[in-house]
């Protein structure tokens, strides 16, 4: 079974992703920001990353700068979900080494859909 | 809704667009017509449908025939008919085709996203097909979902729907919130009206035809009567496709299926030496 850490500061969209990534069976972990997530990285690495942008502590875009100079860090493929929806973003998420993006509001269709394309599933 | 509103509805779309209204289609035609009747100033959508039969009303008829087509569709749908065309279409035609001109006709384009994906993918193998050109027209009956895919301008949901986001991010640009395709690529598609029921031969020939979920809408002798005429017009060597749910078995010999290529056809050339041309569905000149 693959797993999936999703990072999201709302306990919302945590709950509505994990619902759509377990009946897509994944096994999911959660983390509130980035901060959390990195520490979840350290101990085991996932691999696939529901990531969203802005959030206390550590924003989404610092934890896949430092996540890419772990041991291993790699090897998770990195999704962004988020609000933030213009390209300077987009452009920015895809070269610090995203491999998708899903602009919010998202649904059950646009993340199979995007984890299909990136062979997650 | 009486019965016979409902009867003469399902005459006048058969006749016009090719559409088989199904049983019990209340619901449907309730929650399509509901804005045109709005829209024309009467009290609902029995009035409506009651005018249809007493006043024969072109601009109506017309806006009811759109209203009641079905137009789901999203980029790069079902994406091996995609893949197929970049692996095995384009290599054959790079070494048939001199000119390196291909023309490609997408017979049901809906609001766009079919040809346009045809477009990017084509940008994407033009390093590798340096010399080749995809020339695309697509064609609809409904001229609303025309509209729509000659501006590119699609929502936020629609281009998240099966488009990569690297693609994305190469042919669209941000307008307000919705999200516009490049001058190049809307270029690189031609868009006209035109009813799959009507004489299509004004097209020429062609070297490939997308005819993807559409047939699914018509009765056996209309299937029929569209695959034979689309034969005459397809190059010997060309390829036609349909949708993931069809197929061209039980309804014509004109086609025979490509082994290993789901959803591709290739001319049945014994069959369509004694296929005659064949005569379009409604008289030349009706609206
Ligand atoms: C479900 S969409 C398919 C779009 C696209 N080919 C795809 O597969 O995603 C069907 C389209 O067929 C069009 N259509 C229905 N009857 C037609 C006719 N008689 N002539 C031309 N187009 C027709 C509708 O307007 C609609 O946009």
């Amino acid at each position: 079974m693959k797993t999936c850490l999703v990072v999201d500061d709302s306990r919302v969209i945590r709950k509505v992703a994990r619902r759509i990534l377990e009946n897509l069976q994944f096994e999911v972990l959660e983390a509130a920001d980035g901060q959390e997530a990195l520490d979840a990285c350290k101990a085991a690495m996932p691999n696939a990353v529901l990531l969203d942008w802005n959030m206390p502590v550590m924003d989404g875009i610092t934890f896949l700068k430092h996540l890419r100079k772990e041991q291993g860090g790699k090897d998770p493929i990195v999704v962004f979900c988020t609000t933030e929806n213009d390209l300077s973003h987009i452009t920015e998420a895809l070269t610090e080494g995203a491999s998708e993006y899903i602009m919010k509001p998202f649904d059950g269709d646009i993340l199979e859909a995007k984890f299909q394309e990136v062979g997650l599933i | 809704m009486t019965p016979e509103d409902i009867e003469h509805l399902a005459a006048l779309l058969k006749a016009r667009s090719g559409l088989i209204l199904g049983a019990d289609k209340t619901y449907l035609i309730e929650s399509r017509l509901a804005p045109i009747a709005r829209k024309e100033g009467f009290a609902n959508v029995a009035g409506l449908l009651t005018s249809l039969r007493t006043r024969r009303d072109e601009k109506i008829i017309h806006a009811v025939v759109d209203a009641m087509t079905t137009n789901e569709t999203f980029f790069f749908r079902d994406k091996t008919p995609f893949d197929q065309f970049k692996s095995d279409v384009l290599p054959v035609f790079a070494k048939s085709r001199v000119s390196g001109d291909i023309k490609v006709w997408c017979a049901a384009c809906s609001t766009g996203q079919e040809p346009y994906s045809l477009a990017m993918m084509m940008d994407e193998a033009r390093a590798q097909y340096p010399r080749m050109n995809l020339d695309i027209t697509a064609t609809d009956i409904s001229e609303r979902c025309l509209e729509k895919a000659q501006a590119g301008l699609y929502t936020q949901f629609e281009v998240q729907r099966g488009l990569p986001i690297t693609m994305m991010v190469k042919n669209f640009e941000k307008v307000d919130e919705m999200w516009r395709i490049s001058p190049k690529m809307r270029q690189a598609v031609k868009f006209r009206k035109m009813n799959l029921l009507d004489d299509l031969r004004g097209l020429g020939r062609l070297d490939v035809i997308y005819c993807r979920n559409v047939l699914i809408y018509f009765d056996l002798e209309t299937k029929k009567r569209v695959l034979e005429q689309m034969a005459t017009m397809l190059a010997d060597d060309g390829y036609l496709f349909l949708g993931a749910a069809e197929t061209v078995l039980g309804i014509t010999d004109a086609f025979k299926p490509l082994s290993g290529m789901r959803g591709m056809y290739v001319k049945n050339m014994a069959a369509n030496a004694s296929l005659r041309p064949s005569m379009p569905l409604r008289a030349a000149g009706a609206a």
